[in-house]
Formats: C-alpha cells, structure tokens, sequence
C-alpha cells in the first residue's frame, strides 16, 4: 500500500510521516475516487511541477466527462451560498461534485485565508462533493491553468459537475471563471446599478445571470439593466443562445431548481448545437498556447539569468536594441534558428 | 529641549474614535488647547449657549484669541510640561503607556481639559438626569450592590447544591451558567451534544431539570439570572412553568434573562436561528414581560462578551448600546409603549484591566442611555431613562500563569465597577483560565467582594472620581467615539443591517488583532506572560474537574421522561407551538404550556428551526 | 521549483463560539505567508477530517475552550489514523489543563498552546514541524 509507513509507530509520538504515494498508485487513486488521492493530485498539479504535469497525462483519458461550471461575480454577491446551494441540488439530482473555490492571496505576505468553505457546509458534509479552496497566488500568472489543472483532476475523479468560483474582479479571476462550459454570473441589487460588473468584463462571459438577494430593495432594477444591455448585444453572433436573467434568494434556496434547470438546459443545447466542442477546443487551445508560452520564458530566461542582465547593460549602454537581445536569447534554446521559421524547436 | 519630541504621541496616535493629530509636540498641541480654552470661556460667558461636549470642533472654538499669556493656570501647566518632557522614561512601556483598548493616555489632566463643561448638564446629581453620576440619590448608602457569582456545571443536581453553598456563604442572587448544549438548544442526548454536557454550566433539557436546579430554593424570593440567548424564550418559559408548579404566579418572579441575540450574532456566537426570527423571539418576551412579569429583566443588553471578543473600551459601550436601541426600536414597533418596557431593560458590562477608562465607561454608558431613551425615543417615565447593570470583571485578562494573581486583577477590576455605580457584580476566580472554578477559588472571589464592600471604605460615596479631570475626559471621549460609531451604524441601515453585513464583527476582530500584535510588540506588559515569567512553573491550586457521569445521568434523565410523559399531550403542544410561529403570533404561552406538557429544550428548537431555518454566519476578519 | 506553502486548516469543532482565538490565529499565520482554510463554527470531528483531507493540508489546529477537547482531540485524531492522513499535524489551543494536555500529547496530538501563547511560537512550531514532517516524507518516499 502506497500509505504502508503510516501503519507504524502508533503509540506515542508518530516519528515519520508516512510518503506520498508513487505516481501511478496515485492515478489510479484518483480515478477510484479516493479522496487523500485527489487532493494530492490537485496539490501537484497545482504547484506546477513535474510530477503532476507527468501525473495529468496519466489522467488525460479519464477526463472530458464532466460538465464545467464557473460562477462568478463581484464579492458580497452570494456566490458561495449559491454554490452551496446549486451543490445540494444536483446531488438530490443524483449528480457527483466538486467544487474549486478560488480567493485571493495577500499581495503582502503571499498568505491567504480561505473561508469560502463556511458557506458551504451543506454540501461540504456530503461525501459525494470534494471542495478544494485554492489562493490565487497574487500576480504569479497560473491561476487560470492551475484551475483547469484542478478540474481535470476532479473529472479524472469521476465528478460529474465541477464548479469553479472566482470573485468576478480582477481580470484573471473572470478568467478563470470564463473558461468553463457554462458560465453563471451573480449579481446583487446592493452592489449598485450593476455597471461595475459589466465593466468587469462579466457581461461577455456570461451563459447566464442571476440576480441573487432579490429579495432586497432595487433587484427588478437590476434585472431590467442586465435585460437592457443584452438587448443592445442581441445581434452578437452565436448558436442561438440568450442568457436569461434569474432571479434567486441563495440564502433560502428561492429560485435555484430554475437555476440549475437553466444550466443544465445551457449543458445540452450547447453539446447539441457544437458551440460545447468549440468552446472546449478553444480553451485547450489557448491552455496549449499558455504551456508553451510558460515553458519557452522558463527555459530562455532560466538558463539565461545572468545573461539577461549582460543585455540589459547593453541595450542601456545603447549598444544594442531589445529586440535584438531577444533574439540573441531565444538563439540560445534554438541552437541559432530565429523562432518562428519552419524548421521547429531543436531539443 | 531633549527629548521634546519624544513625548510627542502622549495622547495623540491611534485612538478608538476619530483621527487626532499625530506626530506634534505637546506644546504645540497646548497651544491649540488654550486657544480653545479661551473660546469657550468665552462661549460660556456669552449668555444663554453653553459649549456642550462632543459638539463644537476644535476649529470653531478658536475663534477670540487672547493668547496664553497673563493665566496663572496655563503657566503652570507650562512648567510642568517642560518638566514632564525633560524627564526621561522608566522604559519603553512607560513612554507612550496605551490603555488595554489601546488608547494611549496623557500624563496628566488639568482643569483645561474641562474648559467650557456645563456641570448641570453633563455631570449633574447621582439619581437626576443625565445620571453620569449614578441612578439613585443614594446610591450604596442605601443599597450594596448585588454579589451574584455566575454558577452552574454538571447536571441540575450539582449545581443546585453549588448554589445552596453559595447562598449559605452570603451571596444575595443567583446567577445560572448553562452548558454549551442547552446554550445551543440541544438536549443533552442529542449527539452534537457528546463530550459537552455539564462541561461549561449546568445542563437543562426539560422542566424537570429546572425544578431541581431550583430544589429548596425558594423562587418568590431569590432574584435569578439567566444568561441563555439563542433559546432564551424557552429558558424562560422553563423558569415560569417551574414557579406555576409550585403555586408561585409569573408576577412575583425577579431576575433577569439575558436575551441578547444581537451581541450573539456581534461576538459570543451561540446564535441558533436567523437574525429577524431572533429579534421576533426577543421582542416576544419583551411582550410577555409587559404583560406577566413586571419585576422580570427581559433583556440583559450585553457588553461584556463583545469586550471579551476583542473589542475596545469605545466598541463594547457603542455596540452594546447600538444594541440597546435595536431592542427598543423593535419593541416599539411591535406597538408597545416604550415606558412599558424600558424601564425593564438592563445591562451587563465588562470590567477590564484599565482602571479609569472602565469608570468612565459606565459613567458616559448611563449618560448617553439616558439622553437617547429621553430625546430620542420620547419615554417619559425617567425609569425609562435608567442604566442598570451588571458588571463582571474580566475573563480575558486572567492568565494560565500564576494564577493567583489573578486575585489581584479582578479585585481591582471589581473596584473599577464599584466605583463606576454597577447594580451587580460577578468576581471571576483565579483558576478560569484552566478549568470551572473550584469552590475554593468561588469562594475567594466572592471574599473579594465582601472586602471591598466592607473593609476599604469605597463605598460610602457616590461616584467619588466624578469631577477628577481625567475621569470627565475619557467620560467625554467615550461618548463622543460611541456617537460616532451610532453614527456609521444608522448610516449603514441599522444595526440588525451591520449584524448581517459583519460590521461589528469585522471592527472587533481588528482590535483584537491589533492587541495581539501589540502584546507581542510589548506595549502592554502581562506579569507572568511576557514579564516576570517563572520557568518551569508548576499550577498549585486544585481544579474542578468534570467528568462524564452528568453526561451518563442526563442520558438517564431523558430517557425515563420521554417513556413516562404523555406523548400524545407532548406532541400536541408542540405542533401549537409550530402553528404559533407560522402565524407570527407570541409563542410565549405556548412554549410555557409545552414545557409543562414535558416537551424537552430540544424539540421545541427543532420545531423552531423548522419555521425560522438556522442562521450560518460568514466570518470577518 | 519552490517550496510549497505551508495550507494549515484552523477549525472550530464542538459548540462552542468563542472564536476570537481562532481567527487571530488564522490571521497571524496568513500574514506569515500561510494558505489558511478557516472553516468557521461548529465542525464536527468527521467535517474537520473530510475538510484537512480535501484541502491537503500540512496541519489542522482546533480551537477549544468548552472542556469537550478529551473528546474531540482524541476522536480527530483517530479519523485522520484511519482516513491514512496522519501525515497531517494535529495542533490547537485553548483552555486545556496540563494534565489533560500531556495525556493528548501522548496519544500523538502535536503541541497545544494555552492562553498568553504568541502567534509568533505558533508560526514557528508550525513551520518547524511541517518542515520536519515534509523532509521525512521525502525521505520515505
């Protein structure tokens, strides 16, 4: 057994720690679902390093049988109640979950506190729902990756709904949020006249929106603001699709079946219509494009540190242009050849 | 000048209220002080308009000038300054000395802190409004406060023979603790219950629980408090059902039931259902108080847990008394006439660690209750007008090391209460930090009492710090940073709004993180903690220890009443209890006929959360 | 690559709500640069372990002061043994008798800090017995 250590020394104070189990008992863990597995997998994954990106391939067949959910919206909207409470209801629905909840990191000290796990411990008590709270690790760049990473796992782990929650405010955040196959925004009356979310960018990603706390003063306003600007992209191209605008009260579960009928209803039209598969493909896309991109700086930049910094001297003696010391860099990984021309990457 | 502007953030800096200058001398700040000084004399001679505290800015006082100079009382205070400023600290903790709310104190008070106050209006007469100086005109001439030790573990039975020892031993009311259970509305055989029965008070799951607490004890006429929240209604309904049994009518029943959910939601925590079900609940006893118990406290408006959480001096009596109003507004919706119930209402505060800003606390809390309840709220009965209040030194400011000091601590504590005019006073015991008090450890500190009721004199006059300049500032101060926080509360939608949005919450989590770090900075000395530590120090004393037989015999307990009541008669009182929360009607008559039809604490809360949901709270930072 | 961060979880088990501790704690160990999972009030023993499992986490501190701690020490101790997630730290504070507190030191509960305990001791045994316990890890792996 991958956990054999931890059986020893019961009595008394425990000396070691039992190891991390090897990578293949891990996928396989994993793929049964077990709970110490995933959390370990998303961890690796996570941290980027070697290891999960060796373990991710060994999970690639398992995955692309859930459904991706973002939910995302400006803070004090509710998102974890609602999630919560979206949770409960695919579980009575006979569906399996997992939940990523992503909160900010202190651009300070690089701690967090992740407490999205107190509004959910209806689901949180329920051994069909694995949540995982991540920190966005300030202006490291990755979240978004990371995420999908841990949505992977969680679709490896035969979850049939994953929910990704971000705090729609900062570009990365709605990213994150965005890159799901169906994408919930949450809105509150009390944040104002919605404008501020709509500069976020939230009104482009949405499948559809929720008004939440409508129970609170200014919600029909709300509702006939989000119609109004939907209105004016009505000619937008697409399959058809209109977000509808909902109406819910998380705290007391009002309006979250019609919530989670609208998402569902968005899961097979959009498989039905192909805009699933192009979404998709769009994303693993752009997350080939980011490994590229992650892996190249890393390679150029991190055998070149010192190199770098003779460059810099350069180009401020003015001895030399940037883009030229660019591209004596990136000769450097391609053994003299510009990037960009056919001949590829030589290893 | 050496060292001049050392001294320079004597009380400037970081206070619990409004920004102050920072970083000036003192000099230049007595300059400014004078000026002020001189308007409001001035002020003051002008006929017919006094300068009241807390209203004129300081700008718009400094209007006619005459310049310091000529004013014996001003070169005094000039001379000693430069005295005082060229004098060096003791050490760093004696430089800039801060209160245990971190407000930092001058080193001295003159009559120039009092310049332009109107005697009559902000310090007055004990027993005449605004009261600054005490409720009655007699204060312990006539009346010693009450001694009543907060008491209760293991089962019913325990602590009623506690209590018995206690009354033997001269103590004038009882007080109940219950057990986190029956705090959180659980019967003592429910399985969130394991491991807690009796641990922290006495447990209670049913009526026949409540009559052997009581057993011997005759309830028409001890005074009982109870400090229950989330489930008070039915702790209540408990207390009266007992009484009807014995032959004993509501209308003779005193004591005072704490039934302060706002402060739960603000900082105890032990909240079981949403906030407004809460308030119905409170405004329900409140209602039933009105009708059949003209003797009883329905609302024990509580301070001290919010001081206890982490909050400041300032925070504790805004908060609380934000609180206060939250209760009256919601009663006088509810269309009962404010002077039916007011004079009902007392408080409970802390008695911390800082002598003089605790006095000056209770002082500005009795002014400022007074003042609003007469302006705001129109009562016109002056019973309405009345702070009446419990004190208890303060729990968080013991220490697990040399816990006999802490002796020392809550004397002086329970001197800052005495003096600050408190109806009613509990001493902790020495040993609280490591366990429930031993009744050796009670029993010292209910002597503590005794000692300075009897021995040091300091209760033969009335508030006898009123008029000490130092005290008639912070009273000043205080109630100027407590206006400023009903300010911002009534400007966020109330306080039942800022209790949903974490407001409180938020701002005590802050000042309890600021005094962590500035108890590991060393601002403020702990003896026995961060200084004068004993290595290897070994506790002596004898702990209190609970085992699980209360636990095992309320298991019994339950079991036999729930096979020998009526079960038909149980579950019919219990569906009208239902059928009174769904039609919003007052489920205190209900809950007394369930509790005598032997319905347990448990399934009455279960029957509520049905109706009303549980509150989950989203904790601040 | 660097060194992961230390993910502590900081629980309130039992029915108890004094959490001024707790969150204090929590805030002091972010601010030395910890991922804190705070999960709020009233956890019960089988919540904490699902939780410190799910999050990965290096070490769970439980915040108690209702005396129940010989109920609840003892019992998340035994689910993380049988969940196969001892490698994860088991700390805490509150108001825990000395006798009480060597007894659960001896069933293998990590240190426990009373009152006057700084947050500075805290971040450090976490640090030093998470690194103790990671390099061990490694080292058996």
């Amino acid at each position: 057994m991958a956990r054999g250590t931890a059986a020893t020394g019961r009595k008394g104070r425990r000396e070691a720690a039992s190891a991390p189990p090897p990578r293949s008992s891990l996928a396989e863990g994993v793929r049964a679902g077990d709970s110490l597995s995933v959390a370990r997998a998303i961890s690796l994954a996570e941290d980027r390093s070697p290891e999960g990106a060796a373990l991710l391939a060994d999970l690639a067949p398992s995955t692309g049988r859930a459904h991706r959910i973002g939910v995302t919206g400006p803070p004090g909207a509710g998102k974890s109640t609602l999630v919560n409470g979206l949770a409960r209801l695919m579980l009575d629905g006979g569906r399996t979950v997992g939940i990523i909840a992503v909160d900010p990191t202190s651009p300070f000290t690089g701690g967090a506190l992740l407490g999205d796990r107190v509004r959910m411990q209806g689901a949180a008590g329920d051994p069909r729902v694995f949540i995982r709270s991540m920190a966005s690790r300030g202006d490291l760049g990755g979240l978004a990756a990371a995420a999908q990473d841990a949505c992977d796992v969680l679709d490896a782990a035969g979850k049939d709904r994953i929910v990704m929650e971000t705090v729609g405010v900062g570009q990365t955040e709605v990213e994150v949020a965005g890159a799901a196959d169906t994408v919930v925004v949450i809105l509150h009356p009390e944040a104002g006249d919605g404008v501020q979310a709509m500069k976020a960018g939230l009104m482009e990603v949405a499948d559809v929106f929720v008004v939440n706390k409508a129970d609170r003063e200014g919600a029909d306003r709300l509702v006939q603001d989000v119609l109004d600007v939907l209105e004016l992209r009505r000619a937008a191209p697409g399959d058809g699709w209109r977000p509808p605008v909902l109406k819910t009260v998380a705290s007391t579960g009002e309006g979250l079946p019609a919530l989670l009928a609208s998402v569902e209803e968005h899961a097979a039209r959009s498989r039905a219509s192909g805009s699933f598969d192009r979404r998709r493909r769009g994303r693993v896309r752009s997350r080939i494009r980011d490994l590229v991109e992650e892996s190249l700086r890393a390679r150029v930049l991190g055998a070149g540190g010192d190199a770098l910094e003779g460059l810099v001297d350069e180009v401020v003696a003015g001895r030399e242009s940037p883009r030229g010391a660019a591209l004596r860099l990136l000769r450097r990984v391609t053994g003299g050849r510009e990037p960009g021309s056919d001949h590829g990457w030589r290893r | 000048m050496a060292g001049g502007g050392r001294r320079s953030g004597g009380d400037a800096g970081r206070g619990s209220g409004g920004a102050r200058p920072s970083g000036r001398r003192w000099s230049d700040r007595l300059v400014d002080k004078v000026k002020r000084l001189e308007a409001d004399l001035d002020a003051a001679r002008a006929p017919g308009k006094p300068a009241g505290p807390g209203k004129a800015p300081a700008g718009g006082r400094a209007r006619a000038s005459r310049g310091p100079s000529g004013d014996p009382l001003l070169e005094a205070r000039r001379r000693w300054q430069e005295g005082f400023d060229a004098a060096p600290p003791a050490g760093p903790d004696r430089e800039k000395p801060v209160t245990v709310s971190l407000r930092p104190m001058p080193p001295l008070c003159d009559p120039t802190d009092l310049a332009g106050k109107d005697h009559l209006a902000d310090i007055g007469w004990p027993g005449e409004f605004p009261y600054t100086r005490g409720i009655h005109r007699s204060g312990y001439r006539s009346k010693l406060w009450t001694m009543r030790q907060f008491a209760g573990f293991g089962t019913a039975k325990d602590t009623n023979e506690r209590y018995k020892f206690l009354l033997a031993n001269g103590q004038t009311g009882l007080s109940v603790a219950f057990d986190l259970p029956t705090l959180m509305g659980y019967d003592s055989d429910h399985p969130s219950s394991e491991g807690e029965v009796g641990m922290c008070g006495v447990a209670i799951s049913s009526i026949e629980d409540m009559d052997l607490l009581f057993r011997d004890i005759p309830l028409d006429r001890v005074s009982t408090s109870m400090t229950i929240n989330g489930p008070a209604a039915i702790l209540l309904a408990l207390y009266v059902a007992v009484a009807e049994e014995r032959g004993i009518p509501s209308e003779k029943l005193r004591g005072t039931l704490q039934n302060d959910i706002l402060k739960e939601f603000i900082a105890q925590k032990e909240f079981i259902f949403p906030p407004k079900p809460s308030m119905k609940l409170v405004v329900d006893t409140i209602e039933f108080g009105v009708r059949r118990m003209p003797q009883w406290n329905s609302v024990s408006i509580s301070g001290y847990h919010i001081r206890e959480a982490g909050s400041t001096a300032a925070q504790e009596l805004a908060f609380t008394i934000a609180d206060g109003f939250g209760y009256v507004e919601a009663a006088m919706e509810r269309g009962i006439d404010v002077d039916a119930f007011a004079p009902r209402l007392s408080f409970f505060w802390n008695a911390h660690l800082d002598f003089f800003e605790e006095i000056a606390k209770y002082r500005a809390a009795r002014r400022i209750w007074a003042r609003h309840m007469r302006d705001r709220y129109r009562a016109k009965d002056p019973r309405s007008w009345l702070m009446r209040f419990h004190t208890q030194t303060a729990g968080v400011s013991l220490t697990a090391q040399q816990p006999e000091n802490n002796i020392v601590r809550t004397a002086i504590e329970a001197l800052a209460g005495i003096l600050g005019g408190t109806q009613s006073l509990h001493t902790n015991s020495m040993d609280e930090t490591l366990a429930l008090p031993s009744e050796k450890a009670v029993k010292i500190a209910l002597r503590t009492q005794q000692v300075l009721a009897h021995e040091h004199g300091v209760a033969s006059v009335q508030d006898p710090l009123g008029g000490s300049w130092l005290l008639e500032k912070l009273t000043d101060d205080l109630e100027r940073e407590a206006e400023e926080y009903f300010r911002r509360i009534r400007d966020q939608g109330g306080v039942l709004a800022c209790v949903e949005k974490g407001f409180q919450q938020r701002e005590i989590a802050r000042s309890a993180y600021d005094y962590q770090r500035a108890l590991e900075r060393g601002d403020r000395v702990v003896v026995g903690v961060n200084r004068f530590v004993e290595e290897g120090e070994r506790i002596e004393i004898p702990l209190l220890k609970i085992g699980k037989e209360a636990e095992r015999e309320q298991r019994r307990r339950l079991k036999r009443l729930r096979s020998t009541r009526d079960g038909a008669a149980a579950r019919g009182a219990l569906d009208a209890v239902r059928r009174d929360a769904k039609a919003d009607r007052n489920l205190m008559p209900g809950l007394v006929a369930a509790v005598r039809a032997r319905a347990t604490l448990g399934e009455i809360v279960e029957v509520l959360k049905g109706v009303y949901g549980v509150h989950e709270e989203t904790p601040e930072f | 690559m660097t060194e992961r961060r230390i993910r502590v979880l900081i629980c309130k088990p039992g029915l108890d709500g004094h959490d001024r501790g707790a969150k204090v704690v929590a805030a002091s160990l972010r601010d030395a640069g910890m991922e804190v999972v705070y999960t709020g009030l009233r956890q019960t023993p089988e919540m904490v372990v699902e939780t410190a499992i799910q999050e990965d986490v290096d070490a769970v501190g439980l915040s108690l002061h209702s005396a129940a701690h010989m109920t609840i020490f003892p019992r998340v101790l035994k689910l993380l043994r049988k969940r196969k997630a001892d490698h994860i730290l088991l700390t805490g504070g509150g108001i825990i008798p000395d006798e009480d507190r060597r007894e659960l030191e001896e069933m293998g509960v990590g240190r426990l800090f009373g009152p006057g305990a700084t947050s500075e001791e805290i971040v450090q045994y976490i640090t030093a017995e998470v690194g103790r316990r990671r390099a061990a890890a490694r080292a058996g792996a």
